[in-house]
């Protein structure tokens, strides 16, 4: 009986749940990356996180920005204090003294991520009325996920013959319609990386990505651990309310 | 049993219970209420919904406390609680996927109903109540889902509001009037949170009156018989408490462990996009409980009619005590609106396969007919086949049933040992 309850609830779970989760359009490469962060077990690969964040540092925040983000939120993958400091100082942010007079002082880690534009406005400009979006969300908001980060820097190829392609877009396999306002950010070596791993344009991408799941789920890890815990002590529960239900009822059987 | 007299042995209880017989009256209703003996599961989803209402409204209240109502604040606010909040990101994708669950529930919940015939005499009214609390869920519901201000809440708050536009004459009156303005903005986004928060405690209400409306004659079965003494009931205490937290500990394990393994599965990834008035999305879909309504709406092509259609397939549910002309309650005993049943069930689904697709090709025929099903089942079939169909012996009595049916069971047992 319980078998059969368990079977229809997920059933209804299943059976009732569209294609939310659906596959991309255009669909993503068949072959997707090996995350270790996804499944029950997934976690992080820290020396992936700090890989991918030198790449967003060094290449992306050229265009893009990480507005739900504080540096302070980089200790999350393992930067010690100093180093946050110094990630910080490299923006300035504009705020007002008490007299009145506008200022610019180097951001610190309690200040938000620095974008590269002023605001919207001028960021749509720049590139012919497409803003580059912002990235603290961006894996969370595809369908795909990871799988449309990594797509989308690997996809630069040249369009086929007799494609049109307007002055300043570029052919991307991945990209709905193929016409991405973004210049093909990765050349093999755009980053030495300060561990030494060989900054390949598949290896940047794949780092890149992984920071970027992070930036969309900072509590992914933990989530996974209190999961696991949760639904161990449930199954427990459910064992001993289904052993005394049976004493109980035996009574009137 | 001498706790039942009254309220137990602590004295100021019994003070209380004196003047404001509280305990006494829970005492009656959660334990001694005599219960059919021979309940199945799918009688468990009623409490399970109960709790769902719960969680609903405790993570809300937490929500709320860190939620900005402004459209220049809410999305921030909702990255901030998943972020910085202690545990925000916890109470966010329970209440999140909470909703989906809860309707689970119901949704299983009403099946049972209208399976048993959970709907005839005497519960006509019982029914009702619950047809109240499924539109107050969709209201809440729907006000929920524009809160986070992404671009599926801006633009299914800009649809849905729209579709009171199809009445005649006042319809463009009333939507600038529901959106507090001449487009979806901030106003709009106010006055949701404002509702989203109050209609949960509406609903926390209708929920006893619906409780108070069972207990008045009790619980249906699956067999459909009334309870015709004490052999054919037992004490909801143990019995059913039992029953009822085993069931809960099962749904809890499936509903944790959407929380925690795949919270955003039934989400929308469009809504992590902040709303832009300026920009439509590809495809504007509800959540997954309003594709089989939004799939009728979208059947016709006729606005008014759509709408009207999309109102009348939950209205019509009010008027099944009287449309069901069968005196037979369970489904068991009736063989032709078993399989007219299961057809409707079915029928459900595929309506809400199609409101997940765009409404081209294909789809369009299988809307026509799924939607024609939805309504000729209620209006044709079941006034109908009440008539026609011969049902099948009832049982004398809910213990001769159980025990009977018991009884040679143990006697082979008892055989092979
Ligand atoms: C020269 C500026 C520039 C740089 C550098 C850049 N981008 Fe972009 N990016 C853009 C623009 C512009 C868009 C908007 C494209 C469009 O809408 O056509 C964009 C869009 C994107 C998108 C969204 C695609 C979609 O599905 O809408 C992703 C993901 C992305 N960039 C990731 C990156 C990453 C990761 C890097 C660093 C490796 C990077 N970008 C570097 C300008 C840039
Ligand atoms: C019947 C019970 C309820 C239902 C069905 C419900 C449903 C929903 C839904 C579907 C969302 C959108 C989730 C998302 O996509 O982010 C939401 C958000 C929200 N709800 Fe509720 N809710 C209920 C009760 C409550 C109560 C009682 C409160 C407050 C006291 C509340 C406060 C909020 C807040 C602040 C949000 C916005 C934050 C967010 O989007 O996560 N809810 N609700």
């Amino acid at each position: 009986m319980a078998k059969t309850l368990a079977a229809a609830l997920l059933l209804a779970a299943i059976g009732l749940v569209p294609t939310y989760a659906r596959a991309a359009d255009p669909p993503l490469p068949n072959k997707p990356e090996p995350w270790p962060f996804t499944g029950i077990f997934g976690t992080y690969n820290e020396a992936a996180l700090q890989r991918g964040f030198q790449v967003y540092e060094q290449v992306c925040s050229a265009c893009h920005n990480l507005s739900h983000l504080h540096y302070a939120d980089l200790a999350g993958i393992g930067y010690d204090e100093a180093q946050i400091k110094a990630f910080a100082a490299r923006s300035e942010v504009t705020t007002v003294n008490n007299k009145g007079k506008m200022f610019k002082r180097p951001a610190r880690p309690s200040d938000l991520f620095v974008g590269p534009f002023p605001n919207e406005a001028a960021a749509k400009a720049a590139f012919g009325g497409r803003a580059p979006p912002d990235l603290s969300t961006i894996v969370k908001a595809r369908a795909g996920g990871p799988d449309l980060v990594y797509g989308i820097l690997t996809g630069f190829t040249k369009a086929p013959k007799g494609f049109p392609m307007p002055p300043g877009t570029f052919y991307n396999k991945y990209f709905p319609g193929h016409r991405i306002l973004m210049p093909p950010p990765l050349h093999p070596g755009a980053v030495h990386y300060a561990d030494g791993t060989k900054a390949t344009v598949p290896q940047m991408a794949h780092d890149v990505a992984s920071f970027l799941t992070w930036a969309s789920h900072p509590n992914l890890d933990e989530r996974h651990r209190m999961g696991f815990k949760v639904i161990l002590f449930l199954i427990v529960a459910a064992a001993v309310f289904y052993a005394a239900k049976r004493k109980i009822w035996s009574r009137i059987h | 049993m001498a706790k039942a007299q009254g309220a137990g042995g602590n004295r100021i209880v019994q003070w209380i219970d004196y003047r404001l017989p509280f305990v006494k009256l829970i005492n009656h209703e959660l334990y001694e209420y005599p219960t059919p003996r021979n309940l199945s599961y799918w009688w468990n989803f009623g409490s399970l919904a109960g709790v769902m209402l719960v969680i609903m409204i405790v993570t809300g209240i937490f929500l709320a406390m860190q939620y900005t109502p402004s459209t220049t604040g809410a999305f921030n606010s909702v990255e901030r609680i998943m972020r910085e909040v202690n545990y925000g990101w916890l109470i966010r994708y329970i209440h999140m996927n909470g909703a989906s669950f809860f309707f689970i529930t119901v949704y299983i919940h009403i099946f049972r109903g209208l399976y048993y015939g959970s709907y005839k005499y005497p519960r006509e009214f019982l029914w009702m109540l619950g047809l109240v609390i499924l539109l107050l869920m969709m209201a809440t519901a729907f006000m929920g889902y524009v809160l986070p201000w992404g671009q599926m809440s801006y633009w299914a708050a800009t649809v849905i509001t729209n579709l009171f536009s199809a009445i005649p004459f006042i319809g463009h009156g009333i939507v600038t009037w529901l959106w507090g303005g001449f487009a979806v903005g901030n106003p709009t986004l106010h006055r949701f949170f404002a509702l989203h928060y109050l209609l949960p405690f509406v609903i926390l209400g209708v929920v006893v009156l619906h409780l108070y409306a069972l207990h008045t004659h009790g619980s249906n079965n699956p067999l459909g018989i009334d309870a015709k003494g004490p052999q054919d009931t037992i004490p909801f205490h143990p019995y059913y408490t039992v029953k009822d937290l085993f069931g809960l500990m099962v749904f809890l394990i499936i509903f944790t462990f959407v929380v925690f393994y795949a919270p955003n599965f039934l989400a929308n990834p469009d809504n992590y996009i902040p709303a832009n008035p300026l920009h439509t999305p590809a495809e504007i879909t509800p959540d997954w409980y309003f594709l089989p309504f939004y799939a009728i709406l979208r059947a016709v092509p006729n606005k008014l009619l759509g709408v009207t259609l999309f109102f009348s397939s939950v209205v019509v549910l009010f008027f099944l005590p009287w449309l069901d002309t069968s005196p037979v309650r369970s489904g068991r005993f009736r063989p032709i609106f078993k399989w007219l049943f299961w057809l409707w069930v079915i029928d459900v689904f595929v309506l809400g396969w199609v409101g997940d697709h765009p409404p081209e090709g294909i789809v369009i025929p299988i809307d026509r007919f799924a939607t024609l099903y939805y309504f000729v089942y209620f209006l044709i079939l079941l006034p109908v086949v009440g008539k026609l169909e011969r049902p099948r012996p009832l049982p004398e009595s809910i213990a001769a049933a159980v025990l009977h049916a018991a009884a040679p069971r143990r006697e082979t047992e008892t055989e092979r040992a």
